[in-house]
């Protein structure tokens, strides 16, 4: 036994030694760990039609917050020095060229850039195209922007996670501000893009107003290819049978061009204007914007923010670097990168210290809730993987003075005023006369 | 069933935009057989330059109306800066190579000039909506029209009588139309084909800057613009037969009617509409309605 101690227990030089030797290990390791990062795929629309609406001001915003990130400066919970000590690098890729070329570059984002995490996609064509492949290849993607409710609605998804609400949620909320303001609709109106989105969009609005306003006859159901530009011949049949109120998820270079065509022949003083997604093109568009128009940002973004100490800071983190206010794909890229961030410093201290894996990183995600500028953002739809968020909608009206369009007689949605409960999908729970909605004004 | 006025006046502004940019695309078909795919950029970089110049006329506070001026302008610049630049500079080394291949290169020209414009103008949207407003409102029925959108249908009128007179009346005219019809002979009888080649790439690059120019005041300007536009032109170049200037008018007309019927009375055909009426034509008229008749060469 006194052998054995012997031979286990070092003379004093020799300890000396050995602890020196065990010191600079630790010492290099924990230098490894400094200069170790996280890689990220942040994929949006750099170039084509929707590019400057959504794409360059979300990939605007991901700059900002990985600097601000990684300097340390994020106000608390979010202050920790990049990813929990844990240097983040960001790659940008361009969204455009359709759903085959993306689904060929986020297999290159894993495979050959061996990103960790992906958080892109705007387009509800390409989330809906590239999570399956997310999910065969066991990696982590978050879909920070995609309005489409079927991406969980229609499938069930281990690695991937939606931070934002789906569209359900504007076009709920559009129809009960109608109600809340005692608007009085006898018909309506639509006119929405030609694709994924203007479809389910138009379903979604549709369907609440037949619940919340069932008098209320639907005229004009208008759907003109994405891209169209030219508005000329929609524009007059809405205007050959005015409707009470007018319904559009438009967006982008879109809208913008439907509003410049609209406006001057008279259509938004014939109509109540509602747009569901219109909150980007207001510091564009300027004394151009027809004032009265009502309009959603797709949550609490931009003029519609609620004040928070988290708010003021990204607020100004964006607009210093940017030169302009941020709107709402800006502020969907945040609290994507928010919740990122706080699953990757849970995940990491759940693996050792270590940086997590996919697998670990969802487990940490999932359900989960955290607080983002725009409010509390919880995972509580498609098993913990989709998002729900309070919204609001409020009313156009340019100030001369400030010579800007500002938001008037706003009115806040909670998340369970305008999302399906976790155990129903968007379409029965319209149908069903909104079961279980909360907290609705 | 709205107004027959509405729909006719509704066809007829969107055939007229329609058949400006049209008209470029088939007269570079009909000179220099090439299908070309960046037309779009040049209707872009017309509407950027209208945009560029517009805005320099209003920050010296010159009369709105000289912003029309101001769009000419542009797409002149676009059309004697751009077009002969590309086409000394690239197009002549592919002449005489399979048509595929120039289809090719004018699909690469698309994606570069899309970066051009971008590395010029970024990313952010341009407004010129000043001269929408210059001819006021124009009430029809129930409906008040953009007096703006009217000038166009005159805009495009003039264009196509002037294409037209410049091709069969001019002496200038009729050596293209010789060119079209056989490069080797007008070269034989000492026509200087390589110069036609680049007048006439120049004449249909600012048909497309001259509808984008024009079309600027009615959009928000920004990076994507030059995509919708490229494959509604070439409908009605496939309906109207390739190179015909006839053949564009009708064809911009037919898609234009067909459009407006369909937006007024069946919404969700609108673009099944367009297509619609390539088919018929094409399975009466294969080469479309106005093909020229090919000298057959032995």
């Amino acid at each position: 036994m006194a052998k054995h101690f012997r031979q286990t227990t070092f003379p004093p030089r020799r300890m000396g030694l050995r602890v020196l030797a065990a010191s600079a290990a630790l010492l290099a390791a924990g230098t490894l760990h400094a200069q170790e990062t996280f890689k990220i795929g942040v994929v949006s629309f750099l170039s084509g039609q929707a590019a400057e609406s959504f794409g360059i001001p979300a990939v605007n915003g991901a700059k900002a917050l990985v600097e601000a990130f990684n300097k340390g400066q994020a106000p608390a919970p979010y202050d920790k020095t990049g990813f929990g000590g844990m240097k983040i690098e960001a790659v940008y890729v361009d969204e455009a060229g359709g759903a085959t070329k993306q689904v060929q570059e986020l297999r290159n984002l894993y495979d050959r850039e061996k990103v960790d995490a992906v958080v892109g996609y705007v387009s509800s064509g390409d989330c809906l195209a590239v999570a399956p492949v997310a999910e065969e290849m066991k990696r982590f993607l978050i879909l920070y922007d995609c309005g489409t409710p079927r991406v969980f609605e229609d499938n069930k998804f281990n690695y991937v996670f939606r931070t934002a609400s789906h569209a359900t949620m504007d076009n709920v909320a559009l129809a009960r501000y109608l109600k809340a303001k005692g608007i009085k609709v006898n018909s309506y109106n639509m006119i929405n893009q030609d694709y994924a989105w203007g479809q389910d969009s138009k379903k979604d609005f549709a369907l609440s107003m037949d619940k919340l306003f069932p008098d209320a006859k639907a005229g004009q159901d208008q759907l003109p290819k994405f891209g169209a530009g030219q508005y000329g011949t929609e524009i007059s049949s809405l205007m050959s049978k005015t409707a009470d109120v007018t319904h559009s998820s438009l967006w982008g270079g879109d809208l913008q061009a439907f509003i410049l065509q609209a406006g001057p022949r008279g259509l938004f003083k014939r109509t109540q204007v509602l747009l569901s997604a219109g909150d980007h093109v207001l510091p564009g568009l300027g004394d151009k914007m027809p004032d009265g128009t009502i309009l959603g940002a797709r949550g609490a973004y931009g003029l519609m923010s609620p004040k928070s100490a988290l708010n003021d800071w990204w607020w100004k983190v964006y607009s210093d670097a940017n030169g302009v206010y941020p709107v709402q794909a800006p502020y969907r890229m945040a609290q994507a990168l928010l919740g990122l961030k706080l699953a990757v410093e849970k995940a990491t201290a759940a693996n050792g210290g270590k940086k997590p894996n996919s697998e670990q990183l969802a487990t940490a995600l999932k359900g989960s809730e955290w607080d983002s500028p725009a409010g509390k953002i919880r995972m509580a739809l498609a098993d913990g993987h989709q998002a729900i968020q309070e919204t609001a909608i409020g009313k156009t009206r340019y100030d001369a003075a400030k010579k800007m369009v500002v938001i008037d007689d706003i009115v806040r949605f909670p998340a369970e005023c305008v999302n399906p409960p976790s155990d129903m999908k968007s379409e029965d729970w319209i149908k069903s006369g909104f079961t279980g909605a909360k907290g609705c004004p | 069933m709205p107004a027959i006025s509405t729909i006719l006046i509704d066809g007829l502004t969107y055939a007229s935009w329609l058949f400006i940019v049209a008209l470029g695309l088939t007269l570079v078909f009909g000179v220099l057989k090439i299908l070309n795919i960046a037309h779009g950029s040049f209707y872009a970089l017309g509407a950027y330059a209208a945009a560029s110049f517009v805005g320099w006329t209003t920050s010296m506070n010159w009369d709105p109306a000289w912003s029309l001026l101001a769009m000419l302008l542009a797409a002149v610049a676009v059309a004697a800066i751009v077009a002969p630049l590309i086409e000394r500079g690239l197009l002549r080394f592919f002449y005489g190579r399979d048509e595929v291949l120039l289809v090719l290169v004018t699909y690469a020209m698309f994606l570069i000039l899309e970066d051009v414009t971008k590395l010029i103008w970024g990313a952010n949207p341009y407004y010129v909506y000043e001269p929408y407003s210059l001819f006021g409102n124009i009430d029809v029925g129930v409906q008040s029209y953009v007096g703006y959108e009217f000038a166009l249908i005159g805009l495009a009128v003039a264009v196509g009588l002037v294409v037209w007179w410049g091709l069969n009346r001019t002496r200038q005219g009729k050596i293209v139309l010789a060119v079209i019809h056989s490069p080797e002979v007008a070269s034989s009888m000492g026509v200087n084909v390589s110069r036609v080649y680049m007048v006439a790439f120049s004449i249909g690059i600012f048909l497309a800057a001259l509808g984008g120019a024009f079309t600027a005041p009615m959009i928000s300007v920004q990076p994507g613009v030059s995509v919708g536009v490229v494959i509604v032109s070439f409908a009605v170049v496939i309906i109207g037969g390739l190179g015909s200037i006839q053949g564009a008018a009708i064809g911009a007309l037919l898609v234009g009617l067909a459009r407006s019927l369909a937006v007024h009375m069946a919404p969700v055909a609108e673009l099944f509409s367009i297509y619609v009426v390539m088919a018929v034509v094409l399975m009466f008229r294969p080469e479309g309605l106005f093909q020229r008749i090919q000298a057959r060469k032995i």
